[in-house]
């Protein structure tokens, strides 16, 4: 076994060594070990030292599986047998207290990156966010520029060095919004507000997509995410403003037809509110997000 | 949809004979089993069947039946692992793969119901159907009968899946059937309720064996076995019937919901009306959770029972399994938010759950430090069971770092959802619970027939298993790794494309270990003479099972043991206690065979295929018929019969016959002219 895992080896190197990018190679196909972003950078060392502690059990364990199973074998009459030996106060208490203290640690971890990573936490920044709302539908992503007054479907364009908070709602089933190069992911789901703040460090093109399944096209429901420089960004809202349809409620109609556009769409004037109204769709009048209701909810139950 | 009075929403368009797939599919099932029906018949041997074995309601006989549909279903689990490998290792590109989308749905769906619910739920309550009463000293369940209805509910929901591959078509919305997804503005066709009803039914069935076993295990135990000298197999069951009491009603509960909402225009879980997808998630696992461990526990009890006796050894650390196992059962019920972090909860609660779910891994890194010191100092003896536990231990964990790795919030932020998600839970339910139900099925298998399986053909279903399993799930950590979302029905980046090879090479290797088991089943049962064990004890083992003939007569004790030690057979052995029952004997009480529980199985699967298609008046006429079995049930008095102390008395002295012959190598001839 051990040998075929070593054969196997360079097959799992490969994609790293860089061989098969196309188009853009300063970016590893290690998606999650390539961060372009402080969130997911933290997300990745996060992953490493959670990973790095627990082999300290686990390697042990592995290790003493071979070395006992061969040590201890049947044929091997020279080493001791102990057919009533059952208990020992030491090593039992080795072994609740080795996970016990690895478990503490972690749950300092734990405790800490749960907080500072936690989704609706702004990012500190000189630079005041940029706002996007964004609405998941069967099977496409609509981006609205509220302040900028513009929005895309399928194309994500942001400014690299500027905190984006993205407001995510959904107009169907439950979706999660994900850029992987750029940390965390958050469910969409419908009549309910969840926020997530996010960075790009590096311009470049990155992927973005739904990972919860949402049905027929749902393997079709991904985007690409434009990292530019800051004049990049006010050039690209500029261009969008002066050509293009408007996203106003017939059109948006439309929008909610399920399919799979090939190709993103851009908008030049978005109806203002047309975030909200979507979300009030389906709570009659009561915006809710599912932090803010869990929240309620808490209360309540302490009362 | 238009529905009519007498067949509701079913129409012939029902059928998808244009899809030459399925009807492949149909037309493989329906022939392997027409084979099955033919051979049968032309042996004459329905007439023993339905006496010996479908109105059985001998928990052996019923462990059996358990075993043989956990078999049935994992070929077409398999299947459907099969075709998603094969699909997904071409779908790159423009390819798009052989199957659309909303057949490539069903399968994943399919899949992941059938592998817990219709695999690992009955394979389990199966051994533990022919175990616990054996090892505990009992001569049945505490209620016979209800084990059988509970037996025939199952394998009715089961046939409820079998069916929808032929008759309409399966859940789309996935195993875990979130809505809205679930809900019939997006999932009109009956695929859903299909999955609602037979994962409805099914749970009922195994709530009910869930007390049975609870009640069985609390009233039923040999005189002098308290709590502390319990099999630690006993023990896992015990804690698992715990948690299917508390778990199964909600998942019952949950699903009633969804149904009052696809049938009755409710909105518990809509995305309007005041619906709350939110809690559907939540309640789903408030039952996912623990069921995990349902399923997990007794596979753990097998390995602690395996690794004593082919380490030559008592179990290190006895105590501390049993306070493990409990821990484990307690913890595993306020971890659930771990499948969502990604909610939006806020940090407290996704920190309190995440720490909640780190902690789990305390108790069950004891438990595999003590299955290692178990072997420290033993003898051990690499037999198939053996083997399987061993592959176990370093296998599971790799899957247990993974499990805690996910309940990091911050990590899951970035691996929920992921390909890396799906390599962990095959990784622990390969690993961890289908490996303890292989090790348990061959070491249990010769008490089951009186031989015991082909360890060659074994060695080589676990060489194969054991590979393929690392060449399908290791490339499916690393997809994670490379962004890979799972339930991808095509996808266009390139890298991913060799990992997912490697993947479908894993899924053939994993088939020709089937394929082994397959043929080691018929090569034993070939063999069977010369696999013969005659001495009731093959393995030189430890628990009370074992004191016993194998196969064991259907009252189990002639006379109900006492029970001494922890290992009390061990106990017995050593001291010279003599464990065969010896005359004179008394009268015993048996529970007499009924074929109420096929009916009621029957029963069940009209209901559940009434309400699938809507057709009212069946399911109106179905309850009736259940309400009126249960009534006839009720009022028959010849229920149970006494077996005379004569009869008994001749069943032993077969037995010890047998058993005597074989040591001396007299015939049996020898044996009565000498008597």
């Amino acid at each position: 076994m051990k040998k075929l895992w070593i054969k196997l080896l360079p097959l799992f190197l490969y994609p790293g060594l860089g061989f098969a990018c196309e188009g853009d190679c300063t970016k590893s196909p290690w998606t999650l070990l390539d961060p372009k972003g402080p969130i997911a950078t933290d997300e990745k060392h996060l992953i490493l030292t959670a990973l790095g502690l627990m082999l300290i059990v686990v390697i042990p364990v592995i290790v003493m599986t071979f070395a006992f199973a061969w040590k201890y074998r049947a044929s091997n009459k020279d080493a001791t047998y102990a057919p009533k030996w059952d208990n020992s106060h030491a090593i039992e208490a080795v072994v609740w207290t080795v996970p016990a203290v690895i478990i503490l640690i972690l749950g300092i971890i734990v405790w800490n990156s749960t907080h500072a990573l936690t989704p609706e936490k702004p990012i500190a920044s000189n630079v005041k966010p940029l706002v996007v709302e964004a609405v998941a539908l069967d099977w496409k992503w609509l981006f609205i520029y509220p302040e900028q007054g513009v929005a895309t479907v399928n194309k994500l364009v942001i400014p690299a060095g500027t905190p984006v908070t993205f407001h995510i709602t959904s107009d169907t089933v439950m979706n999660s919004f994900f850029i992987p190069r750029l940390g965390s992911q958050i469910y969409a789901m419908a009549g309910m507000q969840t926020q997530l703040n996010l960075l790009a460090n590096q311009t470049g093109t990155y992927r973005g997509l739904n990972t919860q399944f949402s049905g027929e096209g749902f393997a079709s429901m991904h985007f690409n995410v434009n990292a530019t420089s800051a004049q990049e960004f006010q050039d690209w809202v500029a261009q969008t403003k002066t050509g293009g349809s408007k996203l106003d409620d017939a059109t948006f109609k439309k929008l909610e037809t399920p399919d799979e556009p090939a190709e993103p769409v851009l908008f030049s004037e978005v109806r203002p509110g047309l975030f909200q109204s979507i979300l009030q769709k389906f709570s009659g009048g009561h915006e809710m997000s599912a932090s803010h209701e869990t929240h309620v909810r808490l209360a309540q139950a302490q009362k | 949809m238009n529905e009519t009075a007498l067949f509701g929403k079913l129409t012939l368009s029902a059928i998808p004979y244009t899809n030459p797939i399925i009807m492949g599919a149909v037309g493989v099932s329906a022939l392997l089993t027409l084979l099955i029906v033919g051979w049968i018949t032309q042996h004459g041997h329905w007439r023993y069947l339905w006496k010996e074995w479908f109105t059985s309601v001998d928990h052996k006989r019923i462990g059996v039946m358990y075993m043989i549909l956990a078999g049935v279903m994992l070929l077409r689990g398999f299947a459907d692992a099969i075709m998603m490998r094969v699909h997904q290792a071409f779908a790159e590109g423009a390819g798009h793969g052989f199957l659309p989308a909303e057949h490539y749905n069903q399968i994943f769906s399919a899949h992941g119901t059938i592998m817990i619910i219709f695999v690992a739920m009955p394979f389990f309550i199966g051994l533990m159907n022919y175990v616990v009463p054996l090892q505990i000293g009992a001569r049945d369940v505490a209620y016979p009968f209800l084990n059988s209805v509970s037996f025939w509910m199952t394998a009715a929901s089961a046939a409820l899946i079998m069916v929808s591959l032929a008759v309409g078509d399966f859940s789309q919305a996935g195993w875990t059937g979130y809505p809205p997804l679930s809900e019939t503005q997006f999932s009109p066709t009956s695929g859903v309720d299909y999955w609602i009803w037979s994962l409805q039914l099914g749970g009922i069935g195994t709530l009910m064996t869930g007390i049975n076993f609870f009640v069985t295990i609390l009233r039923m135990r040999a005189p002098g076995m308290n709590f502390m000298k319990m099999p630690v197999f006993t023990w896992t069951i015990l804690v698992t019937t715990v948690l299917i009491m508390m778990s199964f009603p909600v998942l019952t509960i949950t699903l009633l919901l969804l149904t009052l909402d696809r049938y009755m225009d409710m909105h518990f879980f809509t995305s309007n009306l005041g619906g709350n997808q939110m809690m559907f998630a939540n309640l789903f696992w408030i039952w996912g959770h623990p069921e995990v461990y349902i399923v997990l526990l007794p596979a753990f009890g097998m390995y602690s029972e395996v690794v004593s006796t082919f380490s030559r050894k008592k179990l290190f650390g006895y105590n501390s399994m049993v306070y493990a196992s409990v821990a484990i059962a307690v913890l595993s019920f306020i971890v659930w938010l771990h499948h969502f972090f990604t909610m939006g909860a806020g940090a407290d609660v996704n920190a309190f759950f995440g720490i909640a779910t780190g902690i789990i891994a305390i108790p069950t890194g004891v438990k595999i430090f003590n299955w290692l010191f178990t072997m420290y100092r033993g003898r051990i003896e690499f037999t198939t069971p053996m083997l399987w536990t061993l592959g176990f231990i370093a296998t599971f964990a790799i899957g247990g770092m993974t499990g805690v790795l996910l309940s990091v919030p911050g990590a899951d932020f970035v691996l929920h959802n992921s390909e890396f998600l799906v390599a962990h839970f095959h990784n622990t339910l390969i690993g961890g619970v289908l490996f303890g139900y292989f090790a348990g099925y061959s070491y249990w298998f010769p008490k089951m027939f009186g031989f015991r399986l082909d360890e060659k053909w074994g060695k080589r279903a676990f060489w194969s298993w054991i590979i393929g399993f690392y060449l399908a799930f290791m490339p499916l950590y690393a997809l994670g790794f490379m962004g890979m979302p799972r339930r991808l029905v095509h996808y266009d980046n390139p890298t991913w494309q060799p990992f997912l090879m490697v993947a479908l090479v894993g899924a053939f290797v994993i088939g020709y270990g089937v394929v082994c088991q397959i043929v080691q089943l018929v090569v034993s049962i070939r063999n069977r003479e010369a696999l013969r064990d005659t001495t009731g004890d093959i393995w030189n083992s430890h628990s009370l099972e074992w004191s016993v003939t194998s196969p064991p007569p259907f009252y189990n004790f002639a006379k109900i043991p006492h029970v001494e030690a922890l290992d009390q057979f061990a106990h017995m052995k050593e001291n010279g206690i003599n464990h065969r029952s010896e005359a004179p004997f008394e009268p015993i009480h048996m529970p007499r065979n009924s074929g109420v529980g096929v009916v009621m199985g029957a029963i069940t699967f009209v209901f559940g295929f009434a309400m699938i298609w809507h057709i009212w008046w069946v399911v109106i006429a179905s309850s009736l018929a259940m309400l009126a079995t249960v009534v006839y049930r009720a009022n028959d008095e010849d229920v149970d019969y006494m077996l005379s102390a004569e009869e008994v008395a001749r069943i032993e002295k077969q037995g010890a016959q047998a058993t005597v012959s074989a040591h001396s190598g007299l015939s049996h001839h020898d044996m009565i002219t000498q008597g």
